[in-house]
């Protein structure tokens, strides 16, 4: 907690009128916020959670790609599957990295993540069936994350803003590599087809719940606008996401699994037919098909690592106690 | 000469690859968010090194094999990767111990294949050499935290020794297609590296608080094909796909 001293000793501050406007004066001229600054103790909880809760998602997302490690179908595409997954872990270390300034430890966080009182991208309560769905989440749901991710590079708070221009980077990369996977599957043998098809209609809908309810049922939208956290809404972001892709997924021959999906000449969008709301709260309540498999997974990781943790603690001790007896003897 | 130099790429790819797929069933289930990393990088070296070797070994042998025909599409007998590597992972301390005793024996292996007369092998061990020096760094300072930890943790790494010991006699085992090669400058004899395997891991041993075991019966039978029983599951894994497709390009 070695950064509580840094906002107020007792991780509070003073909020009356003069100091809201006076912060909210340095967001609207563009400001960076940085950890060591004066912030509204909601600014600061409000990035508390949505960092953890990115930094969770990155953690989580490295299971169901790993579930393809093993059984990936040629050498060159383990290794890039490795290195996929490697990034997402980096991604959840610096993301980590970026919320311990706001005050709060990675072991907090983690527990929060397993007790189920943090959340986590509910993109990955689903399953990965086929390799292609190893393409599918490249294509789409690292599509999706870089639409989300862009303009969290302008984001208002230091830290986060330029972990997410690494990050995206890195992600746009992945991306890429996922429609290539779609893009052979797709020119490849009629099975090798029919699995990429599949895959699009199993992870489409769910892609486009990513961006989160639409903007008449967020609860956070407008005030993390104000404090430009966010600078577009959640449908904004959905519809950038179908324009983008829908020309995709037709360029390589693949059909998009919404029938009510079309060109609009006026508006230059692509309707699209309505989200399933239900099964998004499901999956959200936990109710998706691997919710429980998920955190039972990082569960195990961590309860059957704690030996390995306290041995490395142990050891660090040891160690100094070793070189601190040394040092004595020596003078 | 070129059919006993692909026959030796292979068995070095088939150790390479067998680990890696090893270490990269880690993933995603690591004791701390840096070893989720720093395995995924190991498994990484590792099929790399195999994806060289293999790639090569098709180029030698002339029958139009790529490196995917030779790592997936052979049967069991025809793996040759020593015993060691194939071990299932049981918990950390057995993985890091399985990377360090092979990585120890590989060191000096790529550091004498650096001077090999075939150019294609030394220019492999070039860079393998540098990896395999960190692989026996990072595993053999987790050797050393956990044999001088907790209580807990000196127990599970001394078991992790007593249960991987007996397999790493095999790792020095010569036989004739490892001295045609060595007669003919191109590798060395494995039993070559036995002295330097035993410097490093006394070394970290004796960091460690950890003993080598005497081994009355070490076990051996990889390089002919000879494995244990999860064998036959790490290859319905691997060879999964392109068994399950024949012929399709990924």
């Amino acid at each position: 907690m070695y950064s509580q001293g840094l906002i107020g000793a007792n991780a509070t501050t003073d909020e009356d009128e003069e100091f809201l406007a006076r912060f909210q004066a340095r967001i609207d001229a563009e400001e960076k916020i940085e950890p060591n600054d004066a912030m509204p103790e909601g600014y600061r909880r409000t990035l508390v959670r949505q960092i953890g809760q990115h930094a969770h998602s990155e953690i989580v997302g490295m299971l169901p790609e790993g579930n393809w490690i093993t059984r990936a179908p040629s050498l060159r595409r383990k290794a890039a599957l490795l290195a996929k997954i490697q990034d997402e872990g980096g991604h959840g270390l610096y993301l980590y990295a970026a919320a311990e300034t706001l005050g709060v430890s990675r072991d907090e966080m983690t527990e929060e993540l397993l007790s189920g009182k943090a959340k986590y991208s509910s993109i990955f309560n689903y399953p990965t069936l086929t390799w292609a769905d190893i393409g599918a989440i490249g294509w789409l749901v690292d599509g999706a994350a870089i639409m989300n991710q862009i303009p969290l590079c302008r984001c208002s708070f230091g830290p986060y803003a330029r972990a997410m221009i690494r990050v995206c980077k890195e992600e746009s990369f992945h991306q890429r590599q996922g429609y290539e996977i779609m893009m052979t599957l797709a020119k490849g043998t009629p099975e090798q087809k029919e699995l990429a098809q599949d895959a699009l209609n199993r992870w489409w809908w769910p892609s486009l719940m990513m961006f989160g309810p639409s903007d008449s049922a967020s609860e956070h939208s407008d005030q993390n606008m104000k404090w430009k956290i966010k600078r577009f809404t959640n449908d904004q972001l959905r519809q950038n996401f179908v324009n983008a892709t829908v020309p995709q997924g037709e360029h390589i021959g693949l059909k998009m699994p919404d029938p009510d999906l079309k060109w609009n000449e006026k508006t230059g969008d692509y309707e699209f037919g309505e989200i399933n709301w239900d099964e998004f709260w499901r999956v959200v309540k936990g109710g998706g098909p691997m919710n429980r498999e998920r955190i039972a997974a990082r569960r195990k990781a961590w309860e059957d690592g704690a030996w390995v943790r306290e041995a490395a603690m142990a050891h660090a001790q040891k160690r100094q106690a070793r070189r601190d007896a040394a040092s004595v003897a020596a003078e | 000469m070129q059919d006993r130099i692909a026959l030796l790429a292979i068995r070095l790819a088939d150790d390479h690859l067998v680990l890696g797929h090893r270490v990269s069933e880690w993933c995603g289930h690591a004791p701390v968010l840096e070893e989720d990393l720093a395995m995924p990088n190991i498994a990484l070296d590792l099929i790399g090194q195999a994806r060289s070797l293999y790639a090569y070994a098709g180029e030698v042998e002339g029958k139009g094999r790529d490196e995917d025909m030779i790592a997936y599409l052979r049967r069991e007998r025809e793996y040759t990767n020593c015993l060691l590597v194939e071990r299932p992972n049981g918990d950390f301390a057995e993985t890091m111990l399985k990377i360090l005793y092979f990585a120890a024996y590989m060191e000096p292996y790529w550091q004498a294949m650096t001077g090999s007369k075939d150019e294609t092998l030394a220019a492999i061990a070039a860079k393998a050499v540098k990896e395999t020096a960190y692989h026996i760094r990072h595993a053999g300072e987790w050797v050393i935290r956990l044999g001088d930890g907790t209580e807990e943790s000196a127990g599970r790494m001394q078991a992790a020794v007593e249960l991987l010991h007996p397999y790493t006699a095999e790792l020095f085992e010569n036989d004739d297609l490892t001295a045609e090669l060595a007669n003919a400058g191109i590798a060395s004899e494995p039993s070559d590296m036995r002295a330097e395997w035993d410097r490093t891991i006394g070394a970290i041993f004796a960091e460690a608080g950890l003993s080598q075991p005497d081994v009355p019966f070490p076990h051996s039978g990889g390089r002919n094909g000879e494995h244990g029983e999860a064998m036959g599951f790490l290859l319905a894994d691997l060879q999964h796909m392109q068994r399950t497709f024949p012929g399709a390009s990924w």
